[in-house]
């Protein structure tokens, strides 16, 4: 690691100059429109300055003068890829400070929902990390499970990727029929499809080469910055919502809090791969045990808060997601803040890609998965 | 059988015979471009059609398969559409070095291209120097892609010039060390006699170990040469958005996309000739009844089938592997490929020597 984070300037023999590159906000692999200001020394990385705000849409001023109800859908636009998990933390929030008892169905649901959508989010970013390391074929393969999962949603809720399945007090509908043996179905396929992943990149050579040792984050380095989600949990942060806070049903199903040690791209990526088995455990332990019931508790048609401050964390595919309301008691809002995990992740770049080269920006971008939406809101 | 010698030496003497020497060259000369010239347009459209149907499959896609019979039209179409393109200069681009980089690529394709037999006979230049040619020839396309990069006015078309500038050099060694290795063996430079020399077996089959290792050396350096994936650096999309050709549009991009393509055909027939026995079709020892069916197959289809075998090898690569990186990748050449190369070398030196070789 130590010619990593060599920063000395190169002097010697031949003089170099460092330049400027605008890396997006329209380029291939930054996933959005991120702009990032690269200095440059030759291929090697002096400096990262992350500017956001190209796709930003006030989504929390917004919230200040829209019900609860209509908050729960504008969480689907930031993070996309989340978007179930999302809607569930202002869901949690507002039940929270109702105290409404939510059925023991509705949390088995969104329980298993969400593991869904993490699991979708997962595959897509796989498929994106081997396409960002120029293997393209992975992309497609990604998308081939992924679309498995998408069909489940759409036959649930009408919607594939911004689905709006939770309302505050439960769910919008009930599950279909169907979605018990499709979802079983699925953790079939996908339990012999996993193993194709490892062999397609986790074992290859190259990916090892691109991946390994590259982009070092210390667990000091990931509290400090506040990186959460599989990314921090790969340098030893123990920080999965899941089990510090539980809510649904995880306080009741089996699973590992994946850590690692080595804090490496490679870390981060199979950081994700193992944690893609354990919500495919979490989904087998609850699908064949959801409890008979009501889909929704009975709420008030105009929902209002009862005066004072609520916060509620969830652990979206990327991390520590937050949701901090202050209400006067209306119906909507005073403030509302949402602490997205892309945010802190994307800030500890800097740091981690100094001095390494060209290449390895992109696939340490790649691990830490960025959602653009989600980090500009 | 099936020998074009007397074929193109009666059309050379027809045209001898109707005109004057001077015009009748310059005739020979004007066919032989026109020839060539439609070879590479007509091999740039197929293998991009290949390309995608194989690499469809590949990814679970099914490939272009609408327009024309099973989507044979789809790169026609898309020829035509980047016919159509307007040219887009950049602005304070060196405007004549950014018009001259694609002919330079163009050029170097071409001319190497000259070179591969066919089949017996059907060959357009058939030189003693012809291995050094080639490669001789084939690294001038750098000299386009280094242009096309300094005078783009754009740092990431000047980082994938830059790359490519490392890559090819460094590549080029292993190259031409493969490709010594087999003239050890053949003992010529000429193309036509090293097919020759291939009548009683292939040279893979009959070169020891030392001519399976030139040949997956060879396959690994020169797709590096031609610049494409694993080893598709200068323009390695995620990073440098298309690289050396970012800022080319419409017939200009073509050019780059095409020589890419034909680069490919050339290195595929090449390893062909100096490994699979070019044209030759393929014997089992003393087989009578199996080698005069494998005799009935014409040269140029035995040719063709080994070209497709070996792109389709370097499909598969690219279609698989991620993408090296510029230190890893110079680091596999300098300290993995030229000392196994330089070895592989002076141990088929010794072979031949004591006359072991085939």
């Amino acid at each position: 690691m130590s010619d990593q984070l060599d920063l000395a300037p190169a002097t010697d023999l031949l003089t170099s100059q460092e330049y400027f590159v605008n890396m997006g906000p329209q380029h291939p692999s930054t996933h959005g429109v991120l702009r990032l200001v690269l200095t440059i020394d030759g291929e090697i990385i002096r400096k990262v300055e992350p500017h956001i705000g190209y796709i930003h849409r006030s989504i929390e001023k917004m919230c200040e003068k829209d019900t609860y109800r209509q908050i729960v859908h504008l969480t689907d636009r930031m993070d996309y890829l989340s978007c179930h998990i999302n809607n569930e933390a202002v869901c949690l929030a507002v039940e929270q400070a109702l105290q409404i008892e939510v059925p023991e169905r509705v949390k088995v649901i969104r329980t298993i929902v969400d593991e869904l959508t993490r699991l979708a989010s997962h595959q897509l970013w796989w498929g994106v990390m081997g396409m960002d390391l120029g293997a393209i074929t992975s992309f497609l393969y990604g998308f081939r499970d992924r679309e498995m999962i998408n069909d489940i949603f759409e036959e649930t809720c009408g919607a594939r990727l911004t689905m709006n399945y939770n309302v505050p007090g439960g769910l919008m509908f009930d599950i279909h029929p169907n979605f018990q043996k499709r979802t079983k179905d699925f953790v079939e396929h996908f339990k012999t499809k996993l193993p194709e992943y490892d062999q397609l990149l986790s074992d290859n050579p190259i990916f090892r080469a691109r991946t390994e040792g590259i982009g070092y984050m210390s667990k000091e380095d990931a509290i400090a910055y506040g990186v959460t989600g599989p990314s921090g949990r790969a340098s030893g942060f123990a920080c999965d919502v899941r089990k510090r806070h539980p809510y649904g049903m995880y306080s009741q199903v089996e699973f590992k809090e994946i850590l690692m040690t080595d804090g490496d791209c490679f870390a981060r990526y199979k950081a994700r791969i193992l944690e893609m088995w354990e919500s495919l455990r979490i989904i087998e332990q609850l699908i064949d045990n959801i409890p008979e019931g009501e889909f929704q508790a009975p709420t008030k048609q105009v929902i209002k808060l009862p005066k004072g401050e609520f916060y509620q964390r969830v652990e979206t595919a990327r991390g520590d997601f937050g949701v901090y309301i202050i209400s006067d008691g209306n119906k909507s809002p005073y403030r509302l803040k949402f602490r997205s995990p892309g945010f802190s992740n994307l800030f500890v770049l800097d740091l981690v890609a100094r001095g390494s080269k060209l290449a390895d920006l992109v696939a340490i971008m790649s691990t830490f998965d960025y959602v653009m939406p989600d980090i500009d809101r | 059988m099936y020998d074009f010698t007397a074929l193109v030496q009666s059309i050379g003497n027809f045209l001898h015979g109707q005109f004057s020497p001077g015009v009748a060259t310059a005739l020979e000369w004007t066919l032989v471009i026109l020839v060539y010239l439609a070879l590479y347009a007509i091999l740039g459209l197929v293998l991009v059609y290949v390309e995608r149907r194989v690499c469809a499959f590949f990814q679970l896609r099914l490939g272009p398969n609408r327009v024309g019979w099973a989507g044979t039209a789809q790169t026609v179409a898309d020829a035509l559409k980047l016919l159509l393109k307007e040219p887009v200069t950049v602005n304070k681009a060196d405007k004549l070095l950014f018009n001259l980089a694609p002919f330079i690529i163009t050029l170097a394709a071409l001319t190497v291209i000259s070179l591969v037999p066919f089949a017996k006979g059907l060959q357009a230049f058939d030189i003693n120097i012809g291995l050094l040619f080639i490669v001789a020839v084939s690294s001038i396309g750098v000299v386009g892609i280094l242009l096309a990069g300094w005078s783009s006015n754009n740092k990431y078309a000047l980082i994938g010039a830059m790359r490519s500038g490392a890559q090819i050099v460094s590549y080029e060694l292993s190259v031409g060390l493969s490709l010594l290795t087999m003239v050890l063996l053949t003992g010529t430079l000429q193309l036509s006699t090293i097919i020759e020399t291939q009548a009683n077996g292939w040279w893979i089959f009959k070169g020891h170990v030392p001519a399976v290792i030139a040949f997956f050396l060879y396959i690994t350096a020169s797709i590096a040469e031609i610049n494409r994936g694993p080893f598709d650096l200068p323009e390695a999309e995620s990073e440098l958005t298309a690289g050396f050709h970012t800022e080319y549009s419409g017939l200009k991009f073509a050019f780059f996309f095409l020589a890419e393509f034909v680069n490919m055909f050339t290195v595929a027939a090449i390893a062909t000739t100096v490994f699979l026995g070019g044209w030759m079709p393929f014997h089992i020892g003393d087989w009578a009844g199996f080698n005069a069916v494998m005799d009935f197959v014409p040269p140029i289809l035995w040719f063709l089938l080994k070209v497709s075998a070996v792109i389709f090898l370097m499909m598969w690569f690219k279609w698989t592997f991620p993408r090296l990186r510029i230190d890893q990748l110079l680091k596999l050449e300098w300290k993995y490929l030229m000392p196994l190369n330089l070895m592989n070398l002076v141990f088929t030196a010794i072979l031949v020597y004591l006359g072991w070789h085939g």
